[in-house]
């Protein structure tokens, strides 16, 4: 394997394209992305503009977000399912504490189910070595339940949608969302954690060989508790942006993003099995995604037949994409 | 001898990609008989009995059974010639009683319970989960499920390894038996004890290669001996070691004191010392007890009795991070185990800086490259493919896991095998590197199991035989054949006088006397 890279003989075009594309694999998903742009611009002449570019940005950095829990969870072999009724629960107890609460006192109740999740996830798998998929579903279903039972004994006080988080979910500024000024730095700080300093190193070590960690003096539960905790508190910001941007609170706000942010990550090049991925790959299989639902909706096809081509879509996408990056 | 070999194997060959695991082996068992099959680690024994029981093809050679060609390309084939292996695990399945699995296998049950009685066990319920018996038991079980069906040829690989005294007694019993009714069995065990009471001829392996088949009579341990080692058999000389490769000189108290270490049955009241500024060697057979050593000595496992201490302080290790702290570090021969293949040289490198939670933040880049850098030219590890570690050749991946070590100034290197599967280059430069190491007041302590690198590396060599240190040589006492001896669990007495190897002769009724007073560690 090590020989090829040296080999001196000119390669055929097809395949120094594919070690081009193997080398940044961000190239062939931005290649993606404008394709698809493209394609709605045919479809629909004129739609692609700046506030249909603004809207799109809007709407994808809450799933870009999600994402980034996933990205995170699946470079260690797991998953976190629990991150969209996380986000419903930071987000409905915003909506709710704020008619009769100080907003930071608001804020910090909304933020409480989110660490304790993350904690209760992280101390399953990390300590107790229960499967992610089922640790954080079962957290999930209870969180929706807690929420249930909430939700009656806030019934009569209702619910009202703070300026700061209608402004930071919807408004622009110079036609440039303000969620940016959430997600930037944010997106920043991942990518910094994965790639340069001690604890995205060892998320990418345990996801690649667990033992291999122990015997380097990692302790798997310290890792995976932080990784659920950090999860868990993305998903609680990522509900109180989400709630500015929908501006209805409802006990299932955020589910439907949750398959989409597991989607996002592997379109992006994240392994499910661990050890391999980034986000910025993740950002724009957000986006990607964000996209192909704009142009699914103008296509004016029936819902089954829309999702049914969402799902092959995403199929042909990853099998395709893993194909080009992959060079086995 | 007269009558005819009930299976009979020859010029029998595998190659596993460019390494050949068997070249031109042999094996003749006649009815009768109990036949023993032996050879140093490595030298082909399982590789043989996988292809005589048809759970892997050979690449060459002829098998005869009963004198008729028979290709068995399966174990089920290997069950129709009358084939039948008991392996050193467990093979009832787990989940299921012992009735099913008798069903599983077409075994019939009443054979089976006669001898389930017969080798010992009187109250077995064979509506008991598998995976509530016992181990010992269990393997008698095994050993019962394959006596049922009247195999023509029975192959039993360390059969009485895991068993209490008296079921081993009868297991032998049993065996012994089974050659008077005119069947065969194939015997391997490490334990001549064993063999000499119940073997009648022995065929020996080496690097592939059937070298001898002899008869087992008093005395012929010293002509098994000779035969695993081959024609490397003359007194080897340490060669002087410069003065950079000496030893430092050793201080008074011990870098690491290991005392009555016990894990599970299969370490029982090791104790040795390790000195800064030595190399010291572990010598053993498969499975004697060194890899739990080893991995007690790790903080990968907690030992059930004994002490280990650092610097004469007493230790606890419940996780590898307690043992690296106290500066011993774990270099296991399997590299799988060690590195994180998809990432790079560098990250596999830098690991073990990031393990603990202080150092979860920003990685000082720059300082991080220079003890990498330094680590990568210290070991000449080729970093052509460093983007992943897997891309590496297997040599360069066995100097990353050494060179993590390195970078992180480790004070003591445990290092199990870590030239196992490496081209010869490469190993020279462990064997100076771990020289070096200990040349700057480090120690090491070097599991092998290739004998000849004792006297190129060790300054001490520990022999363990059934879980027990049976000798502790210094290096220039340690040549191939005192080693071999003594990890045969054979008594030192004749170490010194290399005639007896050269003569068996005249060795054979000193020999035979002092190999029948005990030998340490064959009573199980």
């Amino acid at each position: 394997m090590s020989t090829t890279a040296i080999s001196p003989q000119p390669v055929p075009f097809g395949r120094r394209v594919k070690r081009f594309m193997a080398d940044r694999p961000l190239i062939p998903l931005i290649i993606l992305l404008v394709i698809l742009v493209v394609i709605l611009q045919v479809l629909r002449p004129g739609i692609v503009n700046e506030r249909w570019i603004a809207n799109t940005i809007k709407f994808a950095i809450p799933l870009a977000i999600l994402a980034g829990c996933q990205t995170m969870t699946m470079l260690t072999g797991g998953i976190d399912l629990s991150i969209g009724t996380v986000a419903t629960m930071s987000a409905f107890i915003m909506a709710t504490q704020i008619v009769n609460q100080d907003p930071a006192v608001a804020f910090a109740l909304a933020m409480m189910p989110a660490v304790l999740i993350g904690l209760v996830n992280g101390i399953g798998v990390g300590v107790f070595r229960v499967h992610p998929l089922i640790m954080t579903l079962g957290t999930s279903l209870i969180g929706t339940g807690c929420l249930q039972v909430y939700q009656r004994t806030v019934i009569a006080s209702g619910a009202r949608i703070p300026d700061f988080l209608a402004w930071l979910g919807t408004g622009l500024t110079y036609g440039i969302p303000n969620a940016l000024l959430l997600f930037v730095p944010l997106a920043a700080l991942i990518v910094f954690t994965l790639s340069r300093t001690g604890f995205g190193r060892l998320l990418y070590a345990v996801g690649d060989n667990e033992r291999a960690t122990r015997l380097s003096g990692v302790q798997y539960w310290q890792v995976i508790t932080a990784l659920y905790v950090i999860s868990s508190v993305l998903a609680g910001i990522t509900g109180l942006l989400y709630i500015g941007l929908i501006k209805a609170p409802s006990l299932s706000l955020a589910e439907p993003l949750v398959l989409p942010s597991v989607a996002a990550a592997v379109i992006g090049g994240t392994s499910i099995f661990g050890g391999r991925g980034g986000y910025t790959g993740t950002i724009i299989g957000a986006l990607i995604l964000t996209v192909l639902t704009t142009l699914l909706t103008i296509l004016q096809m029936p819902e089954g037949a829309r999702r049914i081509l969402f799902g092959l879509i995403v199929l042909f996408v990853t099998a395709a994409y893993l194909r080009i990056v992959e060079e086995r | 001898m007269t009558s005819n070999p009930l299976l009979d194997a020859t010029g029998v060959a595998k190659n596993y990609g460019a390494v050949a695991a068997l070249r031109n082996a042999s094996l003749s068992v006649l009815p009768g008989e109990v036949h023993a099959l032996m050879g140093a680690n490595g030298a082909g024994k399982s590789t043989l009995v996988k292809i005589l029981t048809g759970a892997i093809p050979a690449n060459a050679g002829r098998i005869l059974i009963r004198g008729e060609a028979r290709d068995i390309r399966s174990p089920a084939a290997g069950r129709r010639a009358g084939l039948l292996p008991v392996y050193q695990e467990p093979s009832l399945i787990p989940d299921l009683d012992v009735l099913s699995n008798l069903r599983l296998t077409g075994t019939p049950v009443e054979p089976f319970r006669a001898w389930v009685r017969e080798l010992g066990i009187p109250d077995l319920d064979i509506r008991d989960t598998a995976r509530d018996i016992p181990l010992a038991v269990l393997r008698v079980l095994d050993l019962a499920r394959a006596l049922a069906v009247e195999p023509d040829v029975l192959l039993l690989d360390e059969m009485t390894a895991a068993l209490p005294a008296n079921l081993a007694e009868k297991v032998l019993e049993v065996v012994r038996r089974q050659g008077d009714s005119g069947r065969a069995v194939i015997f391997i065990s490490h334990r001549f004890v064993e063999i000499s009471a119940l073997c009648d001829r022995a065929t020996v392996l080496r690097d592939g290669e059937t070298v001898g088949v002899v008869d087992i009579v008093p005395g012929v341990e010293e002509k098994i001996v000779e035969l695993m080692l081959g024609t490397r058999i003359v007194k080897t000389h340490v060669a002087a070691r410069s003065a950079a490769q000496k030893a430092a000189p050793a201080p008074a108290r011990p870098r690491l004191a290991v005392r009555n270490l016990r894990v599970g049955t299969k370490l029982n009241d090791v104790s040795f010392d390790l000195a800064d500024g030595e190399v010291a060697g572990v010598v053993a057979l498969e499975g004697q007890g060194q890899d739990e050593l080893f991995a007690a000595l790790a903080g990968s496992i907690r030992p059930s009795g004994g002490a280990i201490e650092v610097d004469g302080q007493p230790a606890k290790f419940s996780h590898p991070i307690d043992a690296i702290r106290a500066g011993l570090a774990y270099v296991p021969g399997d590299r799988a185990e060690a590195l994180a293949m998809q990432r790079s040289v560098r990250e596999n490198i830098a690991l073990p800086f990031s393990a603990a939670l202080r150092n979860w933040g920003p990685i000082a880049m720059r300082q991080e490259r220079a003890k990498v850098v330094s680590a990568i030219a210290r070991l000449q590890i080729d970093t052509r493919a460093q983007g992943e570690v897997q891309r590496l050749s297997g040599g360069n991946q066995q100097k990353v896991t050494i060179a993590r070590w390195i970078a992180a100034d480790t004070r003591t290197l445990l290092c199990f095998d870590p030239t196992r599967g490496i081209d010869v280059g490469t190993k020279q430069e462990i064997y100076k590197l771990l020289r070096e190491v200990a040349g700057h007041g480090k120690s090491v302590l070097f599991y092998t199991s290739e004998l000849e690198e004792v006297q190129r590396v060790c300054d001490r060599v520990i022999v363990i035989f059934g879980g027990r240190v049976v000798d502790i040589f210094a290096v220039e006492e340690a040549d191939e054949p005192a080693l071999m001896r003594a990890a045969y669990g054979l008594p030192r007495g004749a170490k010194a006088d290399i005639g007896i190897l050269a003569d068996p002769h005249s060795s054979s009724a000193e020999s035979a006397s002092s190999s029948d007073s005990n030998t340490p560690g064959a009573t199980p």
